[in-house]
């Protein structure tokens, strides 16, 4: 099974969590305690080595925050 | 380390302006990823009509022309006929195009104009602050039919697509949705089907998009999601409405 | 001896446009401006440029939007009701600068109207029915050999000042038959590549983008002020007109387009009646001629603007002498082209008014 590594451009998220909503395996949380500049929630990994590099989050994000690499 | 996924080439490095989780946002994408597979960004030229996507004249990564509100069909239909070598493409609400618009658009289609228009649907005029559209759903309340959308007063909900479905110059017809990964999917298969039956100049293509406005239906992303899902797609079903061709492409 | 053809209005106005290198054309039918698109979709497709009727004057102008953002010498022609259809359309090309030629053959209005000749389009045409400080270089010429001089140099105008152009006529010039000179050179202007054009990446460095939208007032005050700039230019540049016996008149008379050949009439019927009346004929209403009003010698008795309508570049005449001589006005309405004999009567009545 691949191994996915994401990468948030935190800054131009708008805190939607359409990519936690979505997300198969459910391993990304809203971090209540850390907002980027515009108060929005920052996204946060619960554990990377559930992530199935699916790609379903970055599918969902409206504003193409995620980057999603396959680590082999 | 391969990238699974990253943002499209054809979107402009300007942060989108639309209003968290809108949905205009993944249609945004499947618009400039399909322009961008299509290797066609360097000779389209795209119309952004008037409403929230009005500033997708800023966030399409091709040469772009914002239009007066409802005129887009006709705008395209100018640079088109002087431009048949460009793969020309409108972006429009459901206040533009099936409103005001809906004249320029028959007719553009009636002639079978080669250009491709993407019909995003979310039942509101979003922009202006979430009044009632012509795709409104009945009993739908919005700040124009407080009290629900009335039948007998407001007409019903207009079926653009099964509309266009009669109209022979039309080569590819598909409404779609994105209320999940499987939806969002196949809006990119129907989105970048349509550039290319238009790169080979079958004619006029268009899909209608069911689309979110959380703010004006005062409902969260997720929730608004669900309501395209329980609510539009009974009254929009989900289909391909007319395919001209039937040659496979690449 | 040049060599002249006998046309109609109408056709000479499409023939002059293919001459000043329109690529597209996009019209509606209305009476009486018909020829102007029946010529041009025979003519268009044989030179292989782009004609099209659209769905109603709305569609049509947004066409002529397209085509002019996307790099192309494009125009449209109707007439009155269908000239008020279009008014956003050229509000826009002025907003986003664009260059058009927009022609409007005058009818008998308000509403529906009548088919007849008329120059109650004035105010639509010089005051601009669209919305935002803007303005339409407008050219009103007298006969067909003057329209088509000016719409061969309409298009390189409009691409010089990157602003909508309008010739403005009435149905009489666009339906009589007139002989036509199409070889007369024009003035040849240096019109810088459209590289601000959207008509592909291809075509240029960088993504152009055409747009007339501004939500920051300062931003849209810089872009207004730098319209204001380009519309000061044409004042300079553009503005003509003629004067016929002008030395030491005893009344003036300002008149435009078939009311001014009315009163060339008039003044000749007057020089015999021992009246020396002179006329200063604007041939651009927009920008509206002042100079002449400054140097009108000291012994004239008055002023009468003569119109096809109820008064309305009477306004402009006002504002120019602003009280330094009376003025008076004449005009018919409804399509009724004057007799000369009623120019006549109009300066006998100021005459005899300002006697007694």
């Amino acid at each position: 099974m691949p191994k996915g590594k994401l990468t948030f451009d935190y800054e131009h998220c708008k805190g939607c969590g359409l990519c936690v909503t979505f997300c198969p395996v459910h391993i990304l949380y809203q971090d209540k305690n850390a907002m980027n500049s515009q108060g929005y929630n920052l996204i946060r990994i619960t554990d990377e080595d559930k992530c199935i590099a699916c790609a379903t989050c970055a599918l969902m994000c409206p504003d193409s925050i995620i980057t999603v690499e396959v680590r082999k | 380390m391969e990238i699974k996924y990253q943002k499209s080439k054809g979107l402009t490095d300007k942060p989108l302006s639309y209003c968290p989780g809108c949905t205009h946002g993944i249609i945004h994408k499947l618009v400039a990823e399909s322009l961008e597979e299509l290797g066609v960004l360097d000779h389209t030229v795209g119309v952004a009509s008037v409403g929230c996507s009005v500033f997708s004249y800023e966030f399409f990564n091709c040469d772009m022309i914002q239009c007066p509100h409802g005129r887009a069909a006709a705008v395209a239909t100018g640079i088109k006929r002087t431009h048949p070598e460009d793969i020309v493409f409108t972006y429009q609400g459901d206040g533009d195009l099936a409103s005001i618009g809906i004249a320029e658009t028959i007719h553009a289609a009636n002639r079978g104009e080669n250009i491709t228009i993407i019909f995003v649907n979310n039942a509101v005029y979003g922009m202006t602050g979430g009044q009632m559209a012509p795709t409104s759903l009945i009993g739908q309340k919005t700040t124009t039919s407080p009290m629900g959308r009335d039948a007998h007063m407001h007409g019903n909900p207009i079926h653009i697509s099964e509309m266009f479905s009669q109209i022979e110059g039309v080569s590819y017809l598909e409404r779609c949705s994105v209320h999940n990964p499987r939806q969002v999917r196949n809006a990119k298969n129907a989105i970048k089907k349509a550039f290319s039956y238009q790169k080979e100049g079958r004619g006029f293509t268009m899909i209608e998009i069911l689309s979110t406005c959380p703010v004006n239906w005062g409902k969260t992303p997720q929730d608004a999601l669900k309501w395209v899902e329980d609510e539009m797609t009974k009254v929009f079903p989900l289909k391909v409405f007319k395919d001209a061709g039937v040659e496979s492409h690449e | 001896m040049a060599n002249k053809v006998l046309m109609k209005g109408n056709e000479a106005i499409a023939l002059a446009a293919v001459k000043g290198g329109v690529e597209a054309y996009f019209g509606y039918p209305i009476t009486p401006q018909n020829e102007v698109s029946e010529y041009l979709s025979k003519y268009m497709f044989e030179q292989g440029r782009v004609f099209l009727q659209a769905e109603s004057e709305v569609a049509a102008i947004n066409m002529v939007y397209g085509a002019a953002a996307s790099g192309k010498r494009v125009m449209t022609s109707s007439s009155s009701p269908g000239i008020a259809l279009k008014q956003e359309g050229i509000s826009y090309l002025a907003g986003s600068e664009l260059p058009a030629v927009i022609v409007s053959v005058m009818r008998g209005g308000p509403g529906l109207g009548g088919i007849q000749p008329s120059q109650a389009d004035y105010y639509q045409a010089t005051r601009g029915g669209g919305n935002g400080d803007y303005h339409t270089i407008v050219f009103a010429p007298e006969s067909i050999q003057e329209t088509v001089d000016v719409m061969k140099e309409s298009f390189d105008i409009a691409d010089y000042y990157r602003n909508p152009v309008m010739i403005l006529v009435d149905g009489l010039i666009g339906q009589m038959m007139e002989a036509v000179d199409f070889n007369k050179p024009t003035t040849k202007r240096f019109l810088p590549p459209k590289d601000w054009a959207a008509g592909g990446m291809n075509t240029h460095n960088g993504r152009n983008t055409v747009c007339s939208l501004y939500l920051d007032p300062y931003e849209l005050e810089r872009h207004n002020l730098k319209l204001q700039k380009k519309y000061q230019a044409a004042i300079q540049n553009e503005t003509r007109f003629e004067l016929v016996n002008m030395d030491d008149p005893d009344y003036v008379i300002v008149a435009y387009g078939t009311m001014a050949r009315v009163v060339r009439s008039a003044i000749e019927i007057l020089a015999k009646k021992k009246l020396n009346v002179g006329m200063i004929r604007p041939i651009s209403v927009w920008p509206f001629p002042k100079a002449p009003f400054k140097n009108i010698s000291r012994n004239c008795k008055g002023i009468l603007v003569c119109e096809m309508s109820l008064g309305q570049m009477v306004d402009d005449v006002r504002i120019v002498n602003n009280g330094a001589l009376p003025v008076s006005f004449f005009g018919r309405a409804g399509g009724i082209v004057p007799e000369p004999e009623e120019v006549v009567e109009a300066i006998m009545h100021f005459e005899s008014r300002r006697v007694d």
